[in-house]
């Protein structure tokens, strides 16, 4: 099974608004949740990552899949329109179902921060799991995000790229039909 | 076509860009979010409004807006205004959105030059029309030479603007699009909004968008995010208010406008912020009612 048979947003539009929208207050509110517009994908993607995906990649965008997200490649070809490309330092955009190393992905330029890629990851649980205390723009206060499913020394790793700003990676995690997101601005420390 | 009737236009996608712009401008929007204060370069679609209309702010609001937002529109603080009127009525035509006057039925203010008085709120968005998004164009006009002087944060020649106006005039003359600091890294145009209204934008609950159509630039400043006026420690920013209270509302903590009445040297004073000034006045009369 490829997952073709199985479709996009029922609208596109307003499917991709919702979801761009979702996107947009996780990532000004580094932590919080946010509901994607319904989604039936093909698995490993969750209607979340399905849904972030469908809303920001197409054929501007180099797109480099892990192993294990690659089972949905002929699904996002088709949907996306993606150009999807082996190298890691080529991508915009990274699908991943397990944390790949940051520091292969393009953390952009002084002068073209924006240049830098963006992870889509899916992690089996937001909401519990290890303890995450988040601070940065976007938020009033220091925040505790749980998540489930990052390798331990994600904190090391995110304070490497935290480090590169204005540079830097920016993370969107998705469960289910729920995403958050962690700009490079924030500061992560595991509580 | 009928100017008062605003039912949507067959024919366009919703909110009149196609998907793909949409795409791009999205990409662009949550980039400059990651990086406050950064401008980020982005393929400004001619619209069907000059350069100098909105065209980036429209931009913006055509790629954020959905079907149950509510717009309010405002130019110089007035919902009334040209602009202000032609944009929501586009919007109105092409997306089929609810508009309002009301700053806080909004979810999303699209904005020349002012900041409404009635502080915003986490699920609003003010979208900001940019003339130069590059604050230090002024002193710099060459595009590669500013990239560099964000690249490596070197403000000085701001800085020397600001110590030579203080020389020269004992203050500083900046009244309006008065450069701000983001959390404290890039150098920011605020766009020209007064600098009464540059405070606001500090820690502001609501997430701030800035579009520039023929500069093609977005920026933003997401919530809660330090915006500090640039200054010196022994000249603070000041902010500058006419000395009057609004010769309708009585207010005198808002922005005012000086209109001219006649050719006499008459004149009045009124809040920029129409809505602002039209709520005031109606608590007023409700109070008298009451009374």
């Amino acid at each position: 099974m490829t997952g073709l048979e199985l479709p996009g947003f029922a609208d596109p539009v307003t499917g991709a608004q919702t979801s761009f929208r979702a996107l947009l207050d996780a990532m000004s509110r580094p932590g919080t949740q946010h509901e994607v517009a319904p989604l039936r994908p093909p698995p490993p993607l969750g209607p979340a990552m399905a849904a972030a995906l469908l809303t920001l990649v197409d054929r501007d965008t180099p797109l480099w899949l892990d192993d294990a997200s690659t089972a949905a490649r002929e699904w996002l070809l088709f949907h996306c329109g993606a150009q999807v490309t082996a190298d890691p330092a080529a991508a915009a955009f990274a699908a991943a179902i397990a944390l790949p190393s940051l520091g292969r992905f393009n953390p952009g330029s002084d002068a073209a921060p924006e240049e830098s890629a963006t992870i889509i990851l899916q992690v089996p649980e937001l909401g519990s799991g290890e303890s995450y205390r988040l601070s940065g723009p976007g938020l009033a206060a220091p925040s505790l995000l749980r998540i489930q499913g990052l390798p331990a020394d994600f904190p090391a790793q995110w304070g490497v790229n935290h480090a590169l700003y204005p540079c830097g990676i920016d993370l969107i995690l998705c469960s289910g039909a729920r995403l958050c997101a962690l700009p490079r601005s924030v500061s992560i420390e595991k509580v | 076509m009928n100017p008062a009737t605003s039912s949507p236009d067959t024919g366009y996608n919703f909110a009149y860009l196609d998907e793909q712009t949409k795409r791009m401008i999205r990409r662009a929007i949550l980039k400059a979010i990651a990086i406050p204060g950064h401008q980020v370069p982005f393929g400004a679609r001619e619209m069907p409004l000059p350069y100098g209309w909105g065209t980036g702010g429209i931009q913006v609001t055509a790629s954020i807006l959905g079907p149950s937002d509510i717009l309010k529109v405002i130019d110089q603080g007035a919902d009334d205004t040209t602009n202000a009127v032609s944009i929501r009525r586009f919007f109105a035509r092409t997306a089929g959105v609810a508009a309002t006057t009301h700053t806080e039925e909004a979810t999303i203010i699209q904005t020349r030059h002012r900041i409404p008085e009635l502080p915003l709120r986490e699920d609003q968005i003010l979208v900001y029309q940019v003339p130069q998004p590059e604050p230090l164009h002024a002193l710099e006009p060459r595009r590669t030479e500013t990239r560099e002087m964000h690249a490596l944060a070197d403000y000085g020649v701001m800085h020397v603007k600001l110590y030579e106006d203080i020389t020269r005039h004992g203050a500083v003359t900046i009244a309006y699009d008065y450069p701000v600091l983001v959390n404290r890294r890039y150098l920011m145009s605020p766009s020209p909004i007064p600098a009464f209204d540059t405070p606001k934008m500090n820690r502001m609950a609501a997430l701030q968008l800035f579009g520039a159509g023929r500069e093609k630039r977005i920026y933003a400043v997401p919530p809660y995010t330090e915006v500090r006026p640039l200054d010196f420690d022994d000249h603070p920013f000041r902010l500058t208010r006419a000395p009057h209270a609004c010769a309708l509302c009585g207010a005198t903590g808002s922005y005012l406008d000086e209109l001219v009445t006649d050719d006499q040297g008459g004149r009045m004073f009124v809040c920029s912020d129409t809505d602002h000034c039209e709520s005031r006045r109606t608590a007023a009369a409700s109070r008298e009612d009451a009374a």
